[in-house]
Parts: C-alpha cells; sequence; structure tokens
C-alpha cells in the first residue's frame, strides 16, 4: 500500500498520531469511528511500528508475530473488524526444552494445571490457588509485592517452577523478577486464558488490512514524515512541525517512545519540575538480538513446534538471558499455513539484549559480534531441526542497534518501559493539555494485545479532552 | 428520558459491543461484568458511547456507578433528563 507523502496534506486536524505502531494505529481509528478528523505520521516507509516484517530473497520475516493472547480476538473485532479477527488462530505446541526441564505444552491455565501437577508435583490446590491469585490481580492493587516473592510464596525454591512461569513472559516483554507482581498477574493471566494465538496470513497482511480499515474511516496516513516536534504554545499543544512546517491540530498522540515524546518531540521546556522529577524515575525496558533463517525453496522440515522457549544455562535468570553470549533464546517457527498465499519455511530466534553492549563496537567488532550470535543460534537450532544449516539460503542478524534504527525508540527498546512509564504516560496530558501518550509502557501496556487496547484508553482520554 | 429509555439506550450499547449478549436472565441488580462477560475494556466502550451520543462526560472515579444495569439508569437519569 502506498501512502501519500507530507507536501500532499493540506489543512488541520482534530488530531495528529505520531507513530503507527498498534497503539497509534488503534487509537487513530478508535478516533475517526468516533467523528474525529485524524492525520497519522510515521518516519518509516512501512506502517506498524515494532508490529512489523522485511522481505529478503523471497522471504518475508515476521519480527514481532511470535504468539499473542485470546484477548485480540474480542479486542479485533471490536476495535478493528470481522476479517481481522477471523484471521487468528491458535499456535498449539509450545515446546520448553531447557537443563531442568523438557516439555511440550499448549499455555493453557489447564495444560499448566496438569503439567505442574504431574510433571513438578505440585498439590493441585497449591497450583489453583495460584492461578486464583494471579487471576485476580489488577493495576490498583498493592505494587510492592515482586514476582520473586509471589513464587517464593507458593513454589517456595522451586527454581525449575520459576523458570516455567517466569521465563516465556520474560522474552514478552523483557520483564524479571523484581517487577512488581502485579504485572506478571495480568500478563500472565491473559496468556493463561486460552492459550498462545498467531495471525495467519502474517504480519504484512495484518498492518495491510489494518491500513486499508484506516483508510475507509477517512484517517490521513503519511509516511516518510519525521515529525521534528510536538508544538506547545501557551501550555496547550497547537500542533507538529513536520517537513518544515506546522500542521494544526489541538490534540496529538504521541505514539513515539514516552523518553522521546518528553525529551525530543514536545522538549522539557514543555513541563514543570514536579512531572520532570516524576519522568526522570523512569527506566526504559531492555532491547533484542534476533536471528533470521529463511530456508532454500523446496526445503522443509517436520513439525518440531511453534514457539521453543530453549536454554542451556542451568537456571532461569534475567541476566544470563540478557548477556550478549546467552544460552537462552526463543524460535519462532513459521510453517508454510503461515501465509498460505506464500508459502514457505523461516525460523525466527529471539534474545533479550542491552544496547549498551552493542552501540559503542567499532565495525569490525560489531559484524564480528552479530556472526558469532547467528553461529551460536544455528548450533542451537541444529538440535531441532538437524540440518538446517544446509537448508538455509538466507541468514541475518539484527541487535538492538536495528531496533533503534528503525523504531526510534531510546537504546533501541523493544518493551517500552518499567512499571513507572505507565503512570507518566497516563498523566502526560494532564500535565500539557491535548498532549497525549500511546507506546509499550508499564510492562502490562505491552505487546500486540497491550498495545491496542492502550491504544483504546488513550482515544477515550483524546475523545473526552475534544468534547469538552 | 425516561428511566426505560435509558435503560434500553445501555442494552443497546451492549449489544453493539457483544452481539451474543444474552439479556433474558439479567438481573438488573447483579453486576453486568459478571452476568455478561463484560471487563473494563467493554465499560470503556459504553462511556465512549453515552459521550459520543449526549456528550455525556463521565469522570473515571465515576466508572463504578455504572456496574448494574439498575445502577446506570440511576446515576444516568439526571444526567439524560434533557435528553
Amino acid at each position: 500500500m502506498s501512502f501519500p507523502s507530507i507536501d500532499q496534506i493540506q489543512g488541520d486536524f482534530d488530531v495528529i498520531v505520531v507513530g503507527s505502531g498498534l497503539g497509534g494505529l488503534t487509537c487513530a481509528n478508535r478516533l475517526s469511528r468516533a467523528g474525529h478528523s485524524v492525520l497519522l505520521l510515521e518516519h518509516h516507509d512501512q506502517v506498524g511500528g515494532l508490529a512489523t516484517w522485511f522481505k529478503r530473497k523471497g522471504h518475508t520475516f515476521d519480527v514481532s508475530l511470535h504468539g499473542f493472547p485470546y484477548g485480540m480476538v474480542k479486542t479485533c473485532k471490536k476495535y478493528w473488524n470481522k476479517a481481522i479477527r477471523d484471521s487468528i488462530v491458535q499456535l498449539k505446541n509450545i515446546v520448553f526444552d531447557n537443563p531442568q526441564f523438557s516439555l511440550t505444552t499448549t499455555f493453557s491455565r489447564e495444560d499448566f494445571t496438569r503439567i505442574l501437577q504431574e510433571e513438578f508435583g505440585i498439590a493441585r490446590t497449591v497450583v489453583e490457588n495460584f492461578f486464583a491469585t494471579v487471576g485476580q490481580m489488577n493495576f490498583y492493587d498493592d505494587h510492592s509485592l515482586t514476582t520473586r516473592e509471589l513464587f517464593e510464596q507458593f513454589f517456595p525454591g522451586r527454581s525449575d517452577v520459576h523458570r516455567l512461569l517466569m521465563e516465556p513472559i520474560a522474552y514478552a516483554n523483557g520483564s524479571t523478577l523484581d517487577e512488581p507482581a502485579i504485572t506478571y498477574g495480568i500478563v500472565f493471566s491473559n496468556f493463561m486464558n486460552k492459550g498462545v494465538y498467531t495471525f495467519q496470513g502474517g504480519t504484512d497482511k495484518l498492518i495491510g488490512m489494518m491500513a486499508e480499515e484506516l483508510r475507509q474511516n477517512g484517517v490521513i496516513i503519511c509516511t516518510g514524515a519525521k515529525v521534528d516536534r510536538i508544538v506547545v504554545e501557551g501550555g496547550k499543544v497547537r500542533g507538529v512541525a513536520v517537513g518544515g512546517r506546522v500542521i494544526s491540530a489541538p490534540s496529538v498522540v504521541s505514539n513515539s517512545g514516552i523518553t522521546n515524546t518528553v525529551n525530543n518531540l514536545a522538549g522539557r521546556e514543555a513541563f514543570d519540575s514536579a512531572f520532570l522529577d516524576r519522568f526522570d524515575q523512569v527506566k526504559v525496558n531492555n532491547s533484542s538480538c534476533q536471528v533470521y533463517f529463511g530456508l532454500r525453496p523446496g526445503e522443509s522440515f517436520d513439525n518440531v513446534g511453534d514457539l521453543l522457549f530453549t536454554s542451556t544455562a542451568r537456571e532461569f535468570s534475567s541476566d544470563e538471558m540478557l548477556d550478549m553470549e546467552t544460552r537462552s533464546r526463543t524460535f519462532s517457527i513459521y510453517y508454510p499455513r503461515t501465509r498460505p498465499e506464500h508459502p514457505d519455511y523461516t525460523v525466527v530466534a529471539s534474545m533479550n539484549g542491552n544496547y549498551d553492549d552493542w552501540a559503542f563496537l567499532d565495525k569490525a567488532a560489531y559484524k564480528a559480534a552479530k556472526q558469532a550470535m547467528i553461529e551460536r543460534c544455528f548450533v542451537d537450532l541444529e538440535r531441532y531441526i538437524p540440518g538446517i544449516r544446509a537448508q538455509v539460503d538466507w541468514v541475518e542478524a539484527a541487535t538492538p542497534r536495528t531496533f533503534n534504527r528503525y523504531t526510534l525508540h531510546t537504546k533501541g527498546t523493544s518493551f517500552g518501559t518499567k512499571f513507572e512509564g505507565l503512570g507518566i504516560s497516563r498523566s502526560i496530558f494532564k500535565a500539557v493539555p491535548g498532549l497525549f501518550h500511546v507506546g509499550s509502557v508499564g510492562i502490562i501496556m505491552s505487546g500486540w494485545l497491550g498495545a491496542i487496547n492502550y491504544g483504546v484508553i488513550v482515544a477515550n482520554d483524546v475523545d473526552s479532552y475534544l468534547r469538552s | 428520558m425516561t428511566r426505560g429509555e435509558i435503560r434500553n439506550v445501555i442494552l443497546e450499547i451492549i449489544e453493539d459491543i457483544d452481539e451474543e449478549a444474552d439479556f433474558e436472565t439479567l438481573d438488573p441488580d447483579k453486576p453486568l461484568r459478571d452476568q455478561l462477560d463484560l471487563d473494563s475494556m467493554d465499560f470503556l466502550d459504553i462511556v465512549m458511547e453515552l459521550r459520543k451520543r449526549y456528550k455525556l462526560q463521565i469522570p473515571e472515579e465515576e466508572y463504578p456507578e455504572l456496574a448494574t444495569l439498575n445502577s446506570c439508569v440511576h446515576y444516568l437519569e439526571p444526567k439524560l433528563k434533557d435528553c
């Protein structure tokens, strides 16, 4: 799909959305359906933010389509359309393989209840109490209990159980055992509802359908439009500066990272010192590394599972997972059924990573570090798909630097901010009327489902502001 | 609007959110959330729809007033009397 350039845009708007991640796209759609005129600006030449894909040598690689909770079904129907909802399908084979245990699961409450009893010897009442406790957690609960304390309360000394419960969530949103337990409880319960789902047709199809829905609802989308400033005058938002001019709007929704929004887009001078003191406490989450493998046409492999949580590290450790040479990674396996219209076999290895470990390497060292990471992934992948090394015709690595380049996120963060970022994001319009933020914040509002639902929550705030 | 009209508006908005919602056995004094499988996002949809239709601003701290069908009607009656 092609979009107009910023030079072709005329007039002013009720809302300008800066950034087209799933939160920005959903917020734009919701506001246009509510009757507001919406302009959506994206710096990249493709919309979707981190819900993205790229093409190489006939392969399409999905960057963040690894599995989302069942809640996406209802959310996509309500805030997008039924055709999008109808493309959501379950991933039934989730594999864990590490020195402590190896198992296959549907990653649902029912199956985890069975596994915790049969494989880990936990009493049924303990398992049920644990699920009841995390299921009731909500944002307004006490934040002082950590996930580590929660696990110790129910499964004391059981590092194997802690790993089963935590490892997938650490990959899903970059959280650690030291985060507030409610962030764990909310995200884990979402997944445990009915298992893990994906979008049949791939990220490119989903984003194409969303862009078409936006077009039909009258949202104007410009790509290649990097906003220089959000214009704040007299304490209120007036519009955005982009492409050498100002486009007026009484409200601006920034789907840029919250740190970029405050420091660079609105500028710190737009905020009072009390807000900035709180803002300066916000820590961005870690970034990611990925290695992409594409099979030569005609090559294939057996079904080895949809999502593999693998590690050769003795125990779960957030620090180990962030290390450049981590031995923990997920493999997302894409079979021909992922894109029935363009059948292909691809594999994406994902690891957590720190921007600072990669940012300062010189050209040769960076290239060597990427090559070493590819080699480590090959060694691990061959344990599940023997001979894959000879089957691939494309291999490529992405690092925190890559994530930074395409998303502009501070330190290439792939999961937004830690918990404290949510309060800042939710209250930014009280500091500067007309300025809103949507995007991954607070761990809870992360991932595809979190981002879309947060887009709806912020759209409600914007609608309330515009109608007051 | 009369109490009956307000009640019908609420049910109509809920039906737009969830076409499979079953109102036959709905107890107007029990939480909508438990009976109709509504979540906090659904309540946000109700708030946004009421604002769109009647320019009605419901502050976040008053969302609990929308818990049951009867509490909705009771809360909205003075606000919608001229609509």
